[in-house]
């Protein structure tokens, strides 16, 4: 069935968008520069594996082989995964990974907000309705921290400049839509990406200016994800994230 | 919350349903245990299906709570004890809202210690913008932010100027 083929692969794209961000989140653990952002952090990364698991498990009732939340998590290979090459980039510093954070959430947020409302699909639409809640409040807490330090001292504001020059050219990919994708949208499953450009444009200029920080001009998006061609940084990220599984597959808590 | 139909072959009133109702509603959230899952509006329904059975509808607060098993085990657990056996269906729409809350759940939690959830739930928020949150031992609004995200998903950090103690706020979503 057509739902089946274009359906799933287009869930696993959010999915793994969720999992892979939670996972780098995960990795402050025991390393964030305060306590406060020590909860952050993990709260923030729980939200998104909480979302990536309801994902991987409705993808996994549509495609009905018997693959659950756990197999699409932890056991496929590299090539397999298609989430974009922004959640998939290195933690850096602070400055990074809030940014990256920001990136992400200012997408995510009426992203969420468009499927609740719009989506063919009731389960879809009622993981969004929460999904969309958890990302307001990513955005308001990343979107601060990239003014707190954009408009910050000497050195925060040199920290946020160098992630904006290094991880900018990763937001398009945020747009683009894969075949799968294109089908999802065509047959009312998800919104267009397109659609949400202006408002993503607008929430993102209306921060840097707070924050004093300088729009890059990207001339060539970096892409990839989508098609499985992922970075450097994705083999390390994976080698920790199903080393369990691999080394002793089938365990479970 | 409402209570399912009669059973069916039954007459009169569904005796068993209604206790199971009750048991349901008296299971205490594991993370903050002074209120209940009722309290919280995380119970959804009891009812009996075709087959005669009781199924309880339970709610998650947090996509990533991890909670929710724990939730589901108990309120199982407390009906098992009670001779009823059940099953337990997680509905995920429409999203628990901190609104189902109940007025006697917020009066347990502010008396618990918790400050309740102000206003209503809604989309994004303004940045650096601030609810003003009454202090649950004093009273005073007097009180100051220290972190958006605190011991638990659901809540935030703050301390009260006047009377200088810690407290959780409940989050608004």
């Amino acid at each position: 069935m057509a739902a089946v083929e274009t359906h799933v692969p287009a869930i696993l794209e959010i999915a793994d968008d969720c999992l892979i961000l939670g996972h780098r989140l995960s990795e402050w653990c025991g390393h964030a520069p305060i306590l406060e952002e020590e909860m952050a952090l993990a709260n923030m990364g729980l939200d998104l594996l909480g979302q990536a698991r309801a994902l991987y498990a409705h993808a996994g009732e549509i495609e009905d082989k018997g693959r659950t939340e756990d197999d699409l998590a932890f056991l496929r290979r590299e090539r397999e995964y298609r989430n974009c090459l922004l959640v998939e980039r290195r933690n850096g510093d602070f400055a990074h990974t809030m940014l990256r954070q920001f990136y992400f959430a200012a997408f995510m947020q009426p992203f969420w907000r468009d499927v609740a409302a719009g989506s063919t699909d009731a389960t879809l639409a009622g993981i969004a309705a929460k999904a969309e809640k958890e990302m307001a409040y990513h955005l308001r807490h990343s979107g601060e921290w990239v003014i707190r330090m954009g408009d910050g001292t000497e050195e925060s504001a040199r920290r946020m400049a160098d992630a904006v020059i290094e991880l900018h050219r990763y937001t398009g990919e945020l747009f683009m839509a894969s075949p799968a994708r294109q089908q999802a949208i065509a047959s009312g499953l998800l919104p267009d990406p397109e659609s949400l450009r202006a408002e993503w444009d607008e929430t993102i200029a209306a921060v840097f200016n707070e924050a004093k920080l300088e729009m890059p001009e990207i001339r060539v998006m970096q892409k990839g994800g989508r098609d499985g061609n992922h970075g450097e940084d994705m083999g390390h990220l994976l080698a920790e994230l199903q080393f369990m599984q691999r080394a002793y597959p089938g365990q479970t808590w | 919350m409402t209570a399912g139909s009669e059973a069916p072959g039954t007459t009169g009133t569904d005796f068993e349903l209604a206790r199971a109702l009750d048991v349901a509603s008296g299971v205490p959230d594991p993370e903050v245990p002074c209120v209940t899952v009722a309290d919280l509006g995380i119970l959804r329904s009891v009812t009996r299906n075709e087959d005669g059975r009781i199924v309880v509808r339970l709610t998650p607060t947090y996509s990533g709570c991890p909670a929710v098993i724990a939730i589901e085990m108990a309120v199982q657990t407390a009906l098992l004890n009670a001779g009823i056996d059940s099953t337990i269906e997680r509905v995920i729409s429409p999203a628990w809202t901190t609104d189902w809350i109940s007025a006697e759940g917020r009066e347990k939690l502010r008396a618990y210690g918790i400050a309740p959830p102000v206003g209503s739930s809604g989309g994004r928020r303004a940045f650096f913008s601030e609810d003003v949150i009454a202090c649950p031992r004093c009273g005073s609004t007097h009180t100051t932010k220290v972190s958006e995200f605190g011991s638990t998903a659901c809540k935030a950090h703050y301390r009260c100027d006047d009377c200088a103690e810690p407290f959780d706020y409940f989050k608004c979503i």
